[in-house]
């Protein structure tokens, strides 16, 4: 770390991780800019499984952003950023760097690995969705692995578009409405060989329908990958309040603020990394209560047996939870 | 004070073998449980230290990668690689080899531009050129040249559907296991004939560990048993050459020089690009003759083998002779 760093505080979500510059900013369309980091003394950086995302730090908070490169001995690291105006800041803070600047970002991180004994890989984005799946095509590219992909964009906000045409050839099928789109995803929901794996990455709704879908005409759950990308967006949730059993405190959780920024802010430190319910580095022990589980990282199991909850995203069905700690 | 002068004394004198030896007991009694720690984390013992490293290289390095390649030579089975693995396979020549290079500047090196990788070994004498993801680019394929560059097996693990899958290896040193049998299996099902391991849940924590374990984390665990004499090679194949011994060695005079501890330190690494679980088994071999050259370990070794519970011993094969081999450590 260098004493020109102007972020004194390291964001929890990327302590242990790498101290990167701004070496390209290329505008994809009018709403997604495309940023690349290197490591300041040009030494390779950490490789990553296709499809990982890399927690980014901007002032006071922190984004997770998907990785477009294949992840092979990479010597940078791009992600592509849609600017979302009114949201939390991470998009415009992102869309504010230059060539130069240098960041805090995590370790590459595993969410939405391709499976290794896929026959075929069909991949399906919205918009920025194309992010992971951009790098998942690569990596398929770089293996001689099947892979196809269905695109949907509005016209003009196609990112990456060229290079998937590049990548995909006639595997690419672009569409920007609706029609077409559900025209094509039922014709290849029905058409794939045996072997093929679907991952979807997009809008929160656009995911549900395709996933409904496929599991509708039969696709074993096991054959279905989706990414969350816009986990971020969960609804704000009721207030609720937890007892802390061994600290003999009791916190309010205001609706909209999660678990752990209040037990941060009470002088609790929680070890945390996505800060979106994925990696499961913020498991609390819970002692009594229900909580609501809204992370993607316990199994249907473990939610069930409620003895243990994400704090980063989960909150509670009870008004009150009673934690170890 | 007069024991400690005398204990350096003596351990400064030791060999490297034993004072590098991976002493794989904490207590004067052994049960299964999921002790796993960091790897590269350096470990003091009573003779010395061992752990400082990923890949360990010692004495026994050509002889062991030399009798590797005749294992392979005689049984082919001992490779096994379901197609998927490939890439897999390819990330952990890209991850170990610079490990190595790292560990030993002096005799090795790895450069790499692109998926073009050039390796030096000089322990080997040995200079090669290679591409990643190019299976002719290496004699014998990627893992077969792999395993002639370190000394450890290696085990790689596919994740899907929550769970692990043994979906490639090279094993030419296993401890009564068969590679080519366990080949396809789920985690679960290898571990299915181990006694208590199921039942007290060590099998279900260690595999929700390793599906949790990060692309870069490496973690490391030691496991052990007894074998008669310093072979590496007691796979299920070769059972005939190796296990009759069981039944006679508790009355052969040389059972100390004879009987060895045998010690696999195992790294868990999640490969950092096709994200696939790599087990690293490294195997040591000490005889009870040298581990009684340590009075600590004598004692530890001793009370372990006696206390041990039958059905372990059983399943370590080593019922028949660990009294014997019990009651000459103890016997002072
Ligand atoms: S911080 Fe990752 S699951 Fe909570």
């Amino acid at each position: 770390m260098t004493a020109t760093t102007l972020e004194t505080t390291v964001h929890p979500a990327v302590a242990g991780g790498l101290l990167l510059e701004v070496t390209n900013v290329s505008i994809q369309t009018p709403s997604i800019t495309s940023i690349m980091f290197r490591d300041p003394s040009g030494e390779p950086l950490p490789p990553y499984v296709p499809g990982s995302h890399l927690v980014v730090q901007y002032g006071t908070g922190a984004n997770a952003y998907s990785l477009t490169g294949s992840g092979s001995a990479p010597f940078e690291y791009t992600i592509s950023v849609l600017r979302v105006e009114g949201s939390a800041g991470g998009s415009l803070a992102m869309h504010e760097l230059a060539v130069g600047d240098r960041v805090h970002v995590s370790r590459p991180r595993s969410a939405f690995a391709p499976a290794a004994n896929a026959k075929h890989h069909l991949l399906i984005a919205a918009g920025i969705g194309i992010t992971p799946v951009l790098s998942h095509a690569r990596f398929a590219a770089e293996w001689g692995a099947a892979a196809s992909l269905i695109y949907c964009y509005r016209p003009g906000e196609g990112a990456h578009v060229a290079e998937a045409r590049e990548l995909l050839g006639q595997g690419l099928t672009e569409c920007h409405n609706r029609g077409s789109f559900q025209e094509v995803l039922t014709e290849k929901l029905t058409t794939q060989k045996l072997g093929t794996h679907l991952y979807v990455c997009g809008p929160a709704a656009f995911m549900d329908s395709v996933l409904e879908q496929a599991r509708d005409l039969g696709w074993p759950k096991g054959l279905l990958h989706s990414e969350a990308f816009g986990a971020a967006d969960l609804d704000e949730g009721q207030p609720f309040s937890v007892n802390l059993a061994r600290s003999g405190i009791r916190l309010e959780v205001p609706a909209g603020v999660s678990l752990l920024e209040t037990l941060e802010k009470a002088g609790k430190s929680i070890p945390n990394m996505c800060r979106k319910g994925i990696c499961g580095e913020c498991s609390l022990s819970v002692l009594r209560g229900a909580p609501q589980h809204r992370d993607l990282y316990l199994s249907d199991q473990e939610k069930a047996e409620n003895t243990t909850m994400m704090c980063c995203v989960s909150r509670s069905l009870d008004e009150e939870l009673e934690l170890d700690l | 004070m007069s024991i400690i002068i005398d204990t350096d004394a003596v351990t400064a004198a030791l060999p490297e073998r034993i004072k590098r030896f991976p002493f794989p007991y904490s207590s004067e009694s052994y049960r299964y449980s999921a002790n796993v720690e960091p790897s590269r984390k350096v470990v003091m013992t009573e003779a010395g230290e061992w752990g400082g490293r990923l890949l360990d290289i010692d004495e026994h390095y050509l002889s062991d990668v030399k009798e590797r390649g005749e294992v392979l030579d005689r049984d082919p089975s001992r490779i096994q690689v379901l197609p998927h693995m490939r890439p897999a396979v390819w990330d952990a020549i890209a991850t170990l080899l610079p490990a190595m290079a790292e560990e030993n500047p002096d005799s090795m090196s790895f450069h790499r531009e692109g998926n073009n990788c050039r390796w030096w070994n000089g322990l080997q004498d040995l200079e090669v050129e290679f591409t990643i993801g190019d299976d002719s680019s290496l004699q014998g394929g990627p893992l077969r040249f792999l395993g002639s560059q370190i000394q450890d097996d290696m085990v790689f693990l596919d994740q899907r559907e929550d769970a692990l899958w043994l979906d490639a290896g090279l094993v030419t040193f296993a401890a009564d296991w068969s590679l080519g049998f366990d080949t396809g299996m789920k985690f679960h099902e290898i571990h299915g004939p181990v006694p208590r391991v199921l039942e007290e849940k060590i099998v279900s924590r260690a595999e929700q560990f390793l599906l949790r374990l990060q692309p870069g984390e490496q973690y490391r665990r030691t496991n052990w048993t007894l074998t008669i004499d310093r072979r590496l090679d007691t796979s299920t194949e070769t059972y005939p050459n190796w296990a009759p011994e069981r039944g006679t060695i508790a009355d052969d005079p040389a059972l100390p020089d004879r009987v060895h501890l045998r010690v696999e330190v195992q790294h868990l690494i999640r490969l950092p690009h096709s994200g696939a679980i790599l087990f690293l088994v490294r195997t040591y071999l000490l005889s009870l003759a040298d581990i009684a050259r340590v009075p600590v370990w004598r004692e530890i070794v001793g009370r372990v083998l006696a206390e041990l519970p039958e059905d372990m011993a059983e399943y370590k094969g080593i019922s028949r002779y660990r009294k014997a081999a019990s009651d000459w450590l103890l016997a002072t």
